[in-house]
Order: structure tokens, then sequence, then C-alpha cells
């Protein structure tokens, strides 16, 4: 056992119990804001271990564009609708809902659980190009340059294709949310 | 004794995620939370695919987490503008009061 093999292991438990506490808050904080910040701990293990396995560029985009956009949008809305107040979570509306979701969701973990351990063998074999890394490569950035060459190379037909649903995404709420004028609601029966 | 840290535990991981995402997804009653939900499982798809990038040496899996992210920053616009305009005619309303809507 190396140190580094034993940082390694530090470096992942760590995350993964920042990823899995994070999650199980999200669902079960009272306050929306709560389960936000828990949402956030989350994204930061995972920019960790994006980190730990060498997908330096991804690690930051998962923190800028998560942490940094969606969640601050998530708390923009708990703010604007005023729902940052806690809820009483003992309420269960349909009776056997929750163990209903339990079997499931730990019906779910383990039959993929048990797919990847019996995988484990045979993805073995490393049919790809390969991935450049900061170590192997020299320089600082070659993960990103590498990303950017599969990028707008390979992808650049979907790349193009993002843009697209960007917009209409962005289109769409403006519509979504906006107050119509009162005349323009009854002409065009727009209730939004 | 310490093994060395391999993409399997990567993926167990992400499963783990995934599953408490699903089980918040279906429990919990503020659209809000379950937005968020539907967030964990997309990480967790996210961690899957840069373990197996990792794991088969190939740089599309890391690729694919962007177009993930770009997903999910549109889906969250488009729920959350839904949300807004459903809540500021019907304020606390829940998941369940949103049945409602059928005809």
């Amino acid at each position: 056992m190396s140190d580094a093999t034993f940082l390694e292991f530090v470096v992942f438990f760590s995350a993964a119990v920042m990823i899995l506490g994070g999650a199980v808050g999200v669902i079960t904080m009272k306050n929306p804001v709560h389960a936000a910040l828990g949402l956030v701990l989350t994204l930061f293990g995972v920019a960790v271990q994006f980190v730990a396995m060498q997908a330096h560029f991804l690690a930051a985009v998962q923190v800028i564009v998560y942490a940094g956009a969606i969640v601050v949008l998530f708390l923009f809305v708990i703010m604007l609708l005023g729902v940052d107040e806690s809820m009483d979570l003992s309420i269960e509306p349909i009776p056997i809902q929750r163990p209903l979701a339990a079997v499931m969701a730990v019906g779910l973990v383990g039959l993929v659980g048990a797919a990847i351990v019996r995988a484990r063998d045979a993805l073995i074999i490393a049919p790809g190009d390969g991935i450049a890394t900061a170590a192997d490569a020299g320089t600082h950035d070659a993960n990103i340059k590498q990303l950017a060459t599969n990028l707008y190379g390979d992808h650049v037909f979907a790349f193009q294709l993002t843009s697209v649903l960007l917009i209409v995404a962005v289109a769409g709420t403006v519509l979504l949310t906006r107050k119509w004028p009162k005349d323009v609601a009854d002409t065009e029966s727009s209730d939004a | 004794m310490i093994a060395v840290i391999e993409p399997t535990w990567y993926l167990l991981l992400a499963a783990m995620l995934f599953g408490i995402g699903a089980f918040g997804l279906m429990v919990r009653r503020n659209p809000l939370i379950m937005f968020m939900c539907v967030e964990l499982m997309l990480n967790a798809a996210n961690l899957t695919f840069v373990a197996m990038a990792t794991r088969l040496n190939d740089i599309n899996g890391q690729t694919a987490v962007f177009f993930v992210l770009v997903v999910a920053a549109a889906e969250v616009v488009v729920g959350l503008g839904i949300l807004v305009s459903i809540l500021r005619r019907r304020p606390g309303a829940t998941a369940d009061d949103l049945a409602e809507l059928k005809g």
C-alpha cells in the first residue's frame, strides 16, 4: 500500500460521504432551502470525484454550472415564491406510498449493483483511444484540449443542436411566466 | 489492506445516488424538491459517464456529460417556469393538487 493509494482511498470515501449525505439531506429536509444546500453538497462531492477521475475540466464546469447556476436558480425560485417555510413530512397522502417507494428504490439499487459487480471483469478491456491526463501529456490543459477536439470535431452537430435546445427553453420559459395584458389574454385565451 | 480505487466503486456510488434520487422523487410532494431529486439522478448518470470513460479509456464519455449538463439546465429552466406560473395562481400547491388538471 503506497501513500498515493491511501490518499485516493481517503478522497473517494470522503467525497462519497459528501454525495450520499447531501442526497439524503435533499430528500429528508423539511425546508426547501436546506434541501437546496444538501444538493450543493452532493454536487461538490461529484466534482471531487471528477477530479479524482482526471476529468478536471468537467469538475470546474460542474461547480460553475450546477452549484453556481442551477442551485442559484432553485434558491431564487424558492425565495420568489416565498415557499421557504418548513413542511410537515409526517403527512402521507397515499397510505403505502413510502414503503412501496422504498422497496422499489432498494430493488433498483440492488439490481444495478449486482449487474455492476457481475460485469466487473467483463469491462476490463480498454478499447478507446485513450484519455490525455496532465501527468502523461506534460501540459496542464491536456484534458481541456482533448475534450475540445472531441466536442467541436466529432460532436459538432450535437453541439449546435444544444444551442437550439437552449434557445427554445429560454423562449418557452419567457412565454410561460410572462404576465399577459388583460386584452391580449382575452383574445388569445392565454392564461400563462 | 486497502484496495486500489476502481471504476466499479464509482458505478456503485452512482447507483446508490440514483436510488436515493428515485426514492425522493416518488415520496416528496413539493414540486421543487422533486426537481432537485431529478438533478440527483442526472448527477448519478454523469458520474457513471465519467467512470466508464475512465474504465474504457475513451474521451466520448466525458463529452456526453456536457450534453447532460445542457439538458439539465434546459429542464430546470422550463420546469421552474411552469412551477412559477402554477404557484402564482395557486399558492402552496403540491404535486398531488395538480391532479385537478385532468379533464
